[in-house]
């Protein structure tokens, strides 16, 4: 009897060791975010050229490490609203791509801010409601934390992220905000023509 | 979030003096329409072409004055010298932030920032140093507004402040508390002196911002409605601290409230 409960300790302990070989196969959301952000961060603060905002370099960065783990097109389809429904595979696929371009750009100016920061991940306290769960962060460095919280949905054995909060403010709520104008006055077309106009300013702007 | 403080009595005067060019029946429709309907949609905001001339103003001011000034702060003024400026006033908030704590109803919150601001004052040298930081305790601003917010009160209208920016009829009315009870009003008793601490507030306000302000101009399509609607979410977000129900019933902070005391 002993010696059959230390030989299940034992393959408990070994699997237990294992464990981070195969973590990806169910990682928990919170966990998930966790590696996420410190992979990014670690990222960032190693690299002398996003930090002085090399564009090609973050944009780089952020194509590899983070668009994977996004459900981008969820994120643009709940940012359009109805309209999305209706739109041909050409619209959609030159939206999707505008509005990358722009939040990619964004991106990049807060990432010339990494400096000394450390991302706290809070544990979660609610269980995934149908494969969804809100996973709260803080981004804490000099000053006031700044709050950081990320929807994601389940996707296979891990995690995409659909909508970010910064601040209090939901990503895809700002971006119906932005969008609504241009959408009512001119559909899809005229607002994929002011995301287009507004990208094409950017790297000229920026230097 | 600090907001700008800049003249305050001047500046609702002037605020005062652009209301009454409103209707005084779209007050109350308004009021109603932003209790009863989310918080960052276009229904809060019912003086949407006022605010947005103020807003117009408030750019001009920024460019021609404001930013240059704190970009010069920043070029003369060295580093260790401002982030002194800016904890000794980050103390200064924090006391009024612990008070308002209290009159949230939040015992241990304020238990918390009190310490925090016993720490920084005692081994931080008056609040020149940040000790409190380095040791855990961190910082959760509060001003009146909030604490009105947590009480029940709906904020009412969206509304630009000239010179201090993104407000709401709520936001605003409590500056008035903020200004009159709040620390700084207490420490600087010559309203010279008063004058010369909020301007310096701001200016080193609007430096923390330099970087901020440059993110804002690539992530808006329209700056007005980018900022209106961050302001708006970002208030409500602060109200229920980071975690506002999903639909907004404007029974909800009430009922929250009351629970709590």
């Amino acid at each position: 009897m002993l010696r059959r409960s230390l030989i299940s300790a034992l393959a408990f302990t070994v699997s237990a060791l294992a464990a981070p070989m195969v973590r990806a196969e169910a990682l928990a959301a919170d966990a998930f975010v966790k590696q996420l952000s410190t992979e990014v961060v670690d990222a960032v603060k190693a690299d002398k050229a996003i930090q002085a905002g090399d564009v090609a370099r973050i944009r780089a960065l952020v194509d590899t490490k983070v668009m994977p783990h996004v459900n981008f097109e969820r994120m643009t389809a709940m940012s359009v609203g109805p309209q999305w429904r209706s739109a041909t595979p050409d619209q959609r696929k030159r939206m999707l791509d505008e509005f990358k371009l722009l939040l990619v750009n964004t991106y990049s100016g807060a990432m010339t801010q990494v400096k000394d920061q450390t991302i706290v991940v809070k544990p979660l306290r609610v269980a995934p409601v149908d494969g969804e769960v809100v996973v709260k962060s803080e981004v804490r460095g000099s000053g006031e934390p700044i709050q950081l919280d990320y929807r994601l949905e389940k996707a296979g054995e891990g995690w995409k992220i659909y909508d970010v909060n910064v601040g209090g403010f939901w990503v895809v709520e700002a971006y119906k905000g932005q969008f609504a104008k241009d959408l009512s006055a001119g559909g899809l077309d005229a607002l994929i023509n002011r995301l287009a106009e507004k990208n094409k300013s950017k790297p000229a702007a920026k230097g | 979030m600090k907001q700008l403080r800049m003249a305050g009595s001047v500046v609702l005067l002037l605020w005062a003096l652009g209301l009454s060019g409103c209707a005084t029946s779209t007050i109350f429709n308004s009021s109603k329409l932003a209790a009863s309907t989310g918080p960052t949609t276009e229904q809060s905001d019912p003086w949407e072409r006022f605010n947005r001339s103020v807003f117009g103003f408030n750019e001009v001011v920024d460019v021609a004055l404001v930013k240059p000034l704190a970009e010069t702060y920043r070029a003369v003024v060295p580093r260790w010298l401002r982030k002194s400026v800016d904890n000794v006033f980050g103390n200064i908030g924090d006391v009024w932030s612990t008070a308002n704590l209290l009159l949230q109803f939040k015992p241990k919150a304020a238990l918390e920032m009190g310490m925090r601001v016993a720490t920084n004052t005692v081994f931080g040298i008056g609040g020149i140093l940040d000790v409190a930081e380095e040791v855990g305790l961190e910082r959760r601003s509060e001003d009146f507004g909030q604490t009105l917010g947590v009480w029940g009160l709906s904020s009412g209208p969206y509304l630009v402040l000239p010179l201090l920016g993104p407000s709401t009829v709520r936001d605003a009315s409590a500056r008035f508390v903020d200004s009159k009870f709040g620390p700084e009003a207490l420490a600087f008793r010559e309203a010279r002196d008063r004058y010369g601490a909020y301007t310096l507030e701001a200016v080193q306000t609007r430096v923390n911002l330099l970087n901020a302000s440059r993110v804002l101009d690539e992530v808006a399509l329209d700056k007005y409605t980018f900022l209106r609607d961050a302001y708006l979410a970002r208030r409500r977000s602060q109200i229920y601290d980071g975690e506002p129900p999903e639909d907004s019933t404007p029974a909800a902070p009430a009922a929250a409230a009351s629970a709590t005391q």
